[in-house]
């Protein structure tokens, strides 16, 4: 009966759609294959060595809106199972919130996902959504945060009060998986430091406007840090996760000038052990229509740096250059390509990121990636990673 | 050798004054009746219409993006109107969104919305001439068009159609853009733009856009089918506009960029 009625909600999902106007509902979702493919054996026991490892990937979205349009509600459930690691698979409540908007103010209750950040190699001002780590490496799949968020829109500028009274945790890779240290990470024994655990009420404030060519975004949160740091387990065999709290302040700064866009990031975070400062600083610049072409051709170059001693959470980004270029075609399938390099100015790693990405037909988007990296020394930040350099194909049905 | 020179310039000087005397009366003509268009639009509010993009290449194959646009009048010439664009198809950008305070002369401010990152973007308003989203229509030819952004020559006057058209020269006073000219038709009764030919940067004639199936909102006139051809490419791009709804409302406030993650 339950798979009945799930059947015929996919029916109505997948029948021809139109955006949703007052007073209708939305329904639209997508599938997604992908396919993993390492070139060199797991470097850590226990990790399977299938050279191809699979997922299958779905996300539905039910969104409504009132004739007034004064409220919205929506619901993205996301489903993702890996025939490798049963902990990269996932089910997770991307959205499922209500919202009531007037003029000058939005009250949203339930899960949503919020970004804050200006700049592409790394996001250290975004704190709100949890990372799925499982998903993918790179930082930007989210978990749906509950919450409470009121909005008040002024002349000079916006300011967004989130109350988030559960914490989710970050996902890792299981024992079965690429991408994890060689101790696993069992995240159903993580500990922390609120004897509230998840249930400690997190606050955030955000404060976002524009002046002029800079786009100025200031916030706090006080809770639960989004990044875990790890602590061996009594018998030795995996890592347990152990969530601290914290206090941040940050601020994300971009001036767009002509074809120039300057950005900064900055954190200064209460830590575990000590107080300390993060930024990511640096341009894009693009050149349009190279070579009579439609093609933009861009540059970036950023710089990481982070000053947190070996007692809080561990991160790539402490001393790095980022340079990479990104092509977007302009023509009608959107292809586009980012390719970046980041080198550690402390260790002389490398991390080769390559991203590439169009749409075939009207209903299909395909991504290729390619990821490799350097570090091989236990004193580099990315040796546990050095055997997982890999080409990722992901193929998008959209409904 | 000054005798000469002399009678050189009286023959000469009325002339070149009576030719400058006529250029400027060409520009002021060619001003008037760009103004006479765009203020037949003065007073629409703010509007909101839904549209389908067809874009075509050489070999005729088909490819269509579905798109809504919520425009906020600003009713002083100085400052420019205030637009949104949705996408709703193809699937995979559904919800990019491009938000754009339009300006005069200096670079509009536009903001661009990522949904799958819900990620708000201030992008780079100096790619004028750039596509818009793979079409025929660049940024400058898609955002809204402000009666100072461009230095206006009256030509003549022809038929259009069923209709008698002024044809008016205009060149682009802002910077980067990717046209040199524009030739543009404006009918004489109901003072709406009908077709426009743009010439690239080495003079050219690069794009010819057609506007038809004009109809009256109360007084507004709104163009509903807008087919632009690439004449060097014979790449084509039809905007097909579904009716329009003015006045619903729509306040500064709905066109800021935080409301860009709270529009789905």
């Amino acid at each position: 009966m339950r798979i009945v009625t799930l059947f015929g909600f996919l029916l109505v999902a997948l029948s021809p759609l139109s955006p949703a106007r007052g007073g209708e509902v939305d329904l639209s979702g997508n599938l997604e294959l992908q396919a993993r493919s390492f070139w060199r054996d797991p470097a850590w026991a226990g990790q399977d060595d299938r050279a191809v490892q699979g997922s299958i990937a779905s996300a539905a979205e039910i969104r409504w809106y009132n004739e007034a349009g004064d409220q919205r509600a929506s619901i993205i459930p996301f489903l993702r199972v890996d025939t490798t690691d049963e902990e990269r698979s996932l089910a997770d409540l991307r959205e499922a919130y209500w919202a009531f908007e007037s003029q000058d103010f939005e009250l949203l209750i339930g899960a949503n996902t919020v970004f804050w950040g200006v700049t592409e190699s790394a996001h250290l001002v975004d704190i709100v959504n949890q990372t799925d780590f499982a998903g993918d490496i790179d930082g930007d799949d989210k978990l749906g945060q509950p919450m409470v968020s009121l909005t008040l829109l002024n002349d000079w500028g916006e300011i967004s009060a989130f109350v988030m009274p559960y914490f989710r945790e970050r996902t890792f890779a299981g024992i079965d998986g690429r991408f994890r240290p060689p101790l696993s990470v069992d995240t159903d024994r993580a500990t922390y430091e609120s004897s509230r655990e998840e249930n400690h009420v997190d606050l955030a404030l955000r404060y976002s406007h524009y002046i002029g060519d800079l786009d100025v975004g200031l916030n706090v949160f006080s809770g639960t840090s989004r990044e875990p740091r790890f602590v061996p387990s009594q018998d030795g065999q995996s890592l347990l996760p152990m969530y601290d709290q914290i206090g941040q302040f940050g601020v994300d700064l971009q001036y767009t000038k002509e074809a120039w866009l300057w950005k900064l990031e900055a954190i200064a975070r209460d830590g575990v052990m000590h107080s300390f400062a993060a930024a990511v600083a640096g341009f894009e610049y693009t050149f349009y229509q190279v070579n009579d072409s439609a093609a933009d051709v861009g540059l970036l170059l950023e710089y990481q740096y982070d000053r947190r001693n070996q007692f809080e959470p561990v991160t790539i980004a402490d001393n790095d250059v980022f340079i990479g270029t990104r092509v977007a075609l302009n023509d009608v399938q959107d292809t586009a390509v980012l390719a970046g390099v980041s080198y550690d100015a402390d260790t002389g790693e490398i991390f080769v990121d390559i991203e590439a990405e169009r749409r075939f037909g009207e209903n299909w988007f395909a991504e290729l990636r390619v990821r490799a990296f350097s570090g091989a020394d236990p004193g580099d930040t990315t040796w546990w990673l050095q055997k997982d350099g890999h080409v990722l194909v992901n193929l998008t049905r959209y409904f | 050798m000054n005798c000469t020179r002399t009678m050189i310039w009286t023959i000469a000087a009325p002339l070149l004054i009576g030719a400058a005397g006529a250029a400027f009366a060409g520009e002021q003509i060619g001003f008037e009746i760009a103004a006479r268009s765009d203020r037949s639009d003065l007073g629409f509010g703010d509007s909101s219409v839904e549209l389908q993009m067809i874009l075509r290449n050489a070999a005729g194959q088909e490819s269509t993006r579905s798109l809504h646009i919520m425009t906020l009048e600003k009713p002083d010439e100085t400052v420019g109107d205030k637009s949104l664009v949705v996408f709703d198809t193809p699937r995979d950008i559904e919800g990019t969104a491009l938000l754009s305070h339009a300006k005069i002369l200096d670079p509009d401010d536009q903001w661009l919305y990522l949904p799958a990152l819900k990620r708000v973007k201030r992008i780079s308003s100096a790619n004028k001439s750039g596509p818009f989203v793979g079409s025929e229509f660049a940024f400058e030819d898609f955002t809204a068009v402000e009666l100072n952004k461009f230095d206006y020559t009256f030509l003549r006057e022809e038929p259009c159609g069923e209709l008698t058209c002024d044809v008016v020269e205009r060149t682009p006073r802002y910077e980067n853009s990717g046209y040199t000219k524009q030739i543009s038709w404006v009918d004489q009764s109901n003072y709406q733009l009908r077709r426009v030919e743009f010439y690239d940067r080495r003079g050219d004639l690069l794009k010819v856009l057609e506007l038809a199936d004009y109809r009256n909102y109360d007084g507004i006139w709104r163009a509903h089918n807008l087919s632009m051809s690439n004449v060097q490419t014979n790449k084509r791009t039809d905007l097909i506009y579904g009716d329009y709804t003015f006045k619903t409302g729509q306040s500064e406030n709905d066109f800021v960029k935080g409301q860009l993650t709270r529009l789905r």
